[in-house]
């Protein structure tokens, strides 16, 4: 094992790299990870974002080294560990339950990793972690004399306090209340920037994600749907996973009329939509287009075609919810089915009412064309039947969550 | 009606526990008799029978035997007994159903049935009896019991923590020995305390297979024939006060303990 | 606790996957390789010993045969013995739930709201497992003696006649026999009864349950297991028993139980093929009622 993976005690200077070549993973009845190929670089603040039981959970446990995969490899700082168990690895995890030691007390739990490896100022060092997330006061009490969120930060003190190459955070922000989880996000970028570790954060939760790292990738059943700096994600989702899962979205199936140079366009029955070449993954034959609720702007009578703009419409407004910032809407139509549109309250902006009849349009460059096929998705159009098989889908992947767990 | 069923119940129980300590009264005041022969009648306080328990003809040796028995018998079974309670709860292996039942079934079966069973097999095999017929038979009917004791406690333990443990650069052999048998411990503990109480007070089985060796019960039941001597009164006495303040000592810190985490968080 | 032992409920649920490994095998082998030879090889060598027959040359030896008439032997010789033991165990054990239940339902339920209490009754249901189960025994004996207390005052109240005496009845088995058995019975009910919510109770009360009807639709299904496992308990062991039975403590020859013909045949007459048959009639007995207690209660899941 090289020096620069595990630092024997000394702090080291930034994390390493991590690799997953072709990782898969199956487990008795089901395939948790299918062929995942991933590269988190030194020093970054990643997200692994998805739904309980898309596999972020046992892909943490793969890099932890508590499960071993079916197939592939995974190389840390450029060394293969596929096959050395946890305890050989430099990695360290924060997990869900923070899982520390009931018996031992505070500063024991942060030294145990320093003393398996007989650093030689392992309480010293104890201390210094426990000072840095402001616990050291308590270190001789037992964990169950903490509240949550001291706990929390106790299980981060005895992860990071290991200097690890790589740290691993499975959903610790999951068992805290809404304002210890802003407090302990922020802690947590700030511990970030001090230590300069590689983070890898598992959650379903897409703003923790969104806030606190630099890339973020998105997971669903086993499989990386789409990766890279949060406004990317959002600003141009490339399938309907990513459009829904991460924020909302307006999606519409159409036939590409025209495609061609800089732009296609795309009749979606409603109207004609434009999309820019570069944000239109497929430019052929039925697909999906999309657009985010708060860049569409209502209006009250047809406004016409316009360059640089796409309009749809009619609809009728089915319901308007005021919640000061902004106004939400649904729009329900025959052709589109039901679209969102919030619209901010500024002082130019005029309320509309239930019941009216309205037409919606945005500027091209903010519409995106999916990758998916426009069957494998359910566009607005079907809304009804959407809600019996998302239920079915989420409860095959709480199912798989709780095998996954098990 | 309710009311009065409020009542009731307090008083039955009240009469039950009353019921339950009239015979363990009784043993302890008998202690202090001033016997002469037989301690059936009562002669008066004294406590000679507690400065001089040895000198009733053999008590303390069979006490002693008890003692060495019940240490020895307590742990081989804890020893095996945990073992085969943490691969039953952490491990998937074949014949599961069939090794339930090989543990339940000594528990089921009538202490008798154990005894006469073990005493035919030792006289076809040609064993001698004696002491160590005696561990024998106590490790074997002790092991059951402390599978099911210990068996909670290893299903109760989160798993999370031994995974922290290998997490955090334990070696498996460091991981057992730091984290899970430690907080196996105290079901370990109880169950090495429950064999040793169901050692300690076994008569039945212990009959069958003590050749000429006697046990603090075996010797109480030959003795029950002439009469019982005050001494081992003393000794039964002398048991269940330790045992009792053990006890109550346990329950009174554990009680301390919760109300000091109570205050804490 | 080991009380639960028989109860189903009990078990917690398994918290982890469990793994295939060679290290099972070392865990269990030693444990069952023990169970094995000190428990199943000793119930081969009863079934061995229960059809030999007598030396023909040797008085008091015995060989192995086929001697399957031994079994009709016994039964016939000690039928009286058999049934008495299982009528005994049965009075007894339905004496303890009388007892032992009222007084969990006090110690889990009405005594939670005093902690200290509890935990003081709780000490003196465990009290009599310290004190040696023999020396409990000659106590009642002694106490119901001829010279004793109870006798005098009965019979100055002349409901006992003059030279009646209660040791040696079948009264003063039964009486020893559920009071031993008492601890056995009331902590696995206790275990089960701690653990209920008392908002199932409570929300009994709330759909208009009298508290008859919640009693014995809601408080006694959720103490079932523990009334199972309490029974077994006390039922098991009360069938094999032979202290309190024997004539040096509560009982008279009148009162013999089943454990007292064998240990008797055993020990004393040296009758082994005898006691044998009937250490395994007594198994078989207690086996077949055991599973169809446990069928109609449906639980199979024992440990």
């Amino acid at each position: 094992m090289s020096n620069s993976a595990v630092p024997q005690g000394g702090f080291a200077e930034a994390g390493a790299d991590l690799e997953l070549v072709g990782i898969t993973k199956r487990f008795p009845g089901f395939t948790a990870i299918e062929d995942l190929d991933l590269r988190i670089p030194a020093g970054s603040f990643f997200a692994l974002l998805g739904p309980s039981g898309c596999g972020k959970t046992t892909t943490l446990r793969l890099i932890a080294g508590l499960e071993e995969p079916t197939a592939g490899r995974i190389l840390i700082g450029g060394k293969d560990v596929t096959s050395t168990k946890a305890f050989q690895r430099p990695v360290n995890t924060v997990f869900q339950s923070y899982a520390l030691f009931p018996h031992m007390t505070i500063l024991e739990n942060v030294a145990f990793g320093l003393k398996r490896r007989k650093v030689a100022n392992a309480d010293a060092l104890a201390h210094e972690a426990l000072r840095l997330v402001e616990l050291d006061h308590v270190s001789a009490r037992k964990p169950a004399q903490l509240s949550g969120g001291q706990q929390q930060r106790v299980a981060l003190a005895r992860a990071v306090v290991n200097r690890p190459a790589l740290l691993l955070l499975d959903e610790p922000l999951g068992a805290l209340d809404l304002k210890l989880r802003r407090q302990m996000q922020i802690e947590l970028k700030d511990i970030q920037d001090t230590v300069g570790l590689t983070f890898l954060h598992v959650t379903h939760d897409q703003e923790e994600a969104m806030t606190m790292a630099d890339t973020v990738a998105v997971m669903n059943k086993g499989v990386i749907e789409q990766m890279g700096p949060p406004q990317e994600l959002y600003e141009l989702p490339r399938t309907a996973f990513v459009a829904t899962f991460l924020g909302q979205s307006n999606l519409m199936t159409g036939r590409v009329v025209s495609s061609g140079g800089t732009s296609m366009v795309v009749d979606v029955a409603a109207g004609q939509v434009e999309v820019p070449a570069e944000r239109a993954q497929r430019t052929s034959g039925e697909v999906v287009v999309g657009i985010r609720p708060e860049k569409v702007t209502l209006h009250a009578s047809d406004p016409g075609r316009q360059t640089g703009r796409n309009v749809v419409g009619p609809g009728r407004i089915t319901d308007v919810s005021f919640s000061g910032v902004s106004t939400q809407y649904e729009i329900t139509s025959p052709a589109l089915g039901v679209f969102t549109v919030f619209a901010q309250n500024t002082s130019i902006s005029r309320m509309h009412h239930d019941g009216d009849e309205v037409w919606m349009s945005w500027e091209v460059g903010h519409t995106f064309g999916l990758a998916d096929e426009p069957s494998s998705v359910s566009a607005n159009r079907f809304a009804d039947d959407t809600d019996t098989s998302m239920i079915a889908t989420q409860r095959r992947e709480q199912l798989e969550a709780e095998l996954e767990g098990a | 009606m309710r009311g009065f069923g409020k009542y009731a119940i307090w008083v039955y129980s009240a009469i039950a526990l009353t019921f339950l300590m009239i015979p363990i009264v009784y043993t302890i005041v008998f202690s202090f008799n001033d016997s002469r022969r037989t301690n059936i009648v009562w002669r008066g306080f004294t406590l000679d029978n507690w400065l001089n328990v040895c000198e009733a003809q053999g008590v303390c040796q069979a006490f002693a035997n008890s003692i060495l028995i019940g240490v020895v018998a307590t742990i081989l079974a804890t020893t095996l007994g945990t073992m085969i309670a943490i691969a039953l709860v952490r491990y998937r292996f074949r014949f599961r159903s069939a090794t339930t039942l090989l543990l339940f079934l000594p528990m089921a079966t009538p202490e008798v049935v154990l005894g006469a069973g073990l005493a035919a097999q030792f006289l076809q095999a040609g064993v001698p009896k004696g002491i160590g017929t005696i561990i024998l038979a106590h490790t074997m009917f002790c092991i059951s019991f402390v599978v099911v004791t210990v068996r909670a406690r290893v299903a109760s333990l989160d798993p999370a923590l031994e995974e922290a443990g290998r997490d955090l650069y334990g070696s498996p052999r460091a991981v057992f020995w730091r984290i899970t048998f430690p907080l196996l411990l105290p079901g370990i503990i109880a169950a090495a305390l429950l064999s040793f109480a169901l050692s300690f007070d076994d008569f039945i089985i212990t009959n069958f297979n003590r050749g000429a060796d006697v046990t603090f019960p075996s010797y109480v039941y030959t003795a029950a024939a002439r009469g019982i001597p005050a001494e081992a009164n003393v000794i039964a006495s002398g048991v269940f006060l330790l045992a009792i303040v053990l006890v109550v000592v346990s329950q009174v810190s554990a009680a301390a303990r919760r109300r000091r985490l109570a205050k804490a968080s | 606790m080991a009380f639960g032992a028989f109860a189903t409920a009990t078990t917690a649920a398994e918290p982890a996957a469990r793994r295939k490994s060679p290290i099972a095998l070392l865990l269990l082998l030693p444990g069952l390789f023990y169970l094995g030879l000190f428990f199943l090889v000793p119930l081969l060598s009863l079934v061995i010993t229960s059809l030999q027959e007598p030396d023909p040359l040797i008085f008091g030896q015995y060989q192995n045969a086929f001697r399957w008439e031994n079994y009709v032997t016994v039964l016939e010789q000690y039928w009286p013995q058999a049934v008495r033991s299982f009528g005994f165990a049965a009075v007894a054990t339905l004496c303890a739930l009388l007892i032992g239940f009222p007084l969990a339902y006090f110690i889990g339920i009405t005594l939670r709201r005093w902690p200290l209490l509890q935990a003081l009754a709780l000490v003196l249901v465990i009290a009599p497992f310290f004190i040696s189960f023999l020396l409990r025994t000659i106590a009642w004996k002694q106490i119901f003696s001829d010279e004793g207390p109870v006798v005098g005052f009965l019979q100055s109240l002349a409901i006992l006649p003059p030279g009646v005496a209660i040791t040696g009845s079948a009264f003063a088995v039964i009486f020893g026999l559920t009071y031993n058995f008492i601890p056995f019975m009331t902590l696995p009910i206790y275990t089960s009864l701690e653990r209920l919510d008392l908002r199932y109770v409570e929300a009994g009360g709330d759909l208009y349950a009298s508290p008859r009807s919640t009693f014995f639709r809601v408080t006694l299904p959720l103490a079932a297991p523990g009334i199972m496992s309490g029974t077994l308990l006390t039922f098991i062991p009360a069938a094999g028993d032979y202290i309190n039975a024997s004539r040096e403590f509560l009982g008279s020859t009148d009162t013999a139980m089943i454990g007292n013909v064998i240990e008797a045949n055993f020990l004393v007459l040296q009758n082994f093929p005898a006691a044998a048959a009937l250490s395994l009639v007594l198994m078989a007995a207690i086996l077949v009622l055991v599973s169809v207690y446990v069928k109609r209660s449906g639980t199979e899941d024992l440990l």
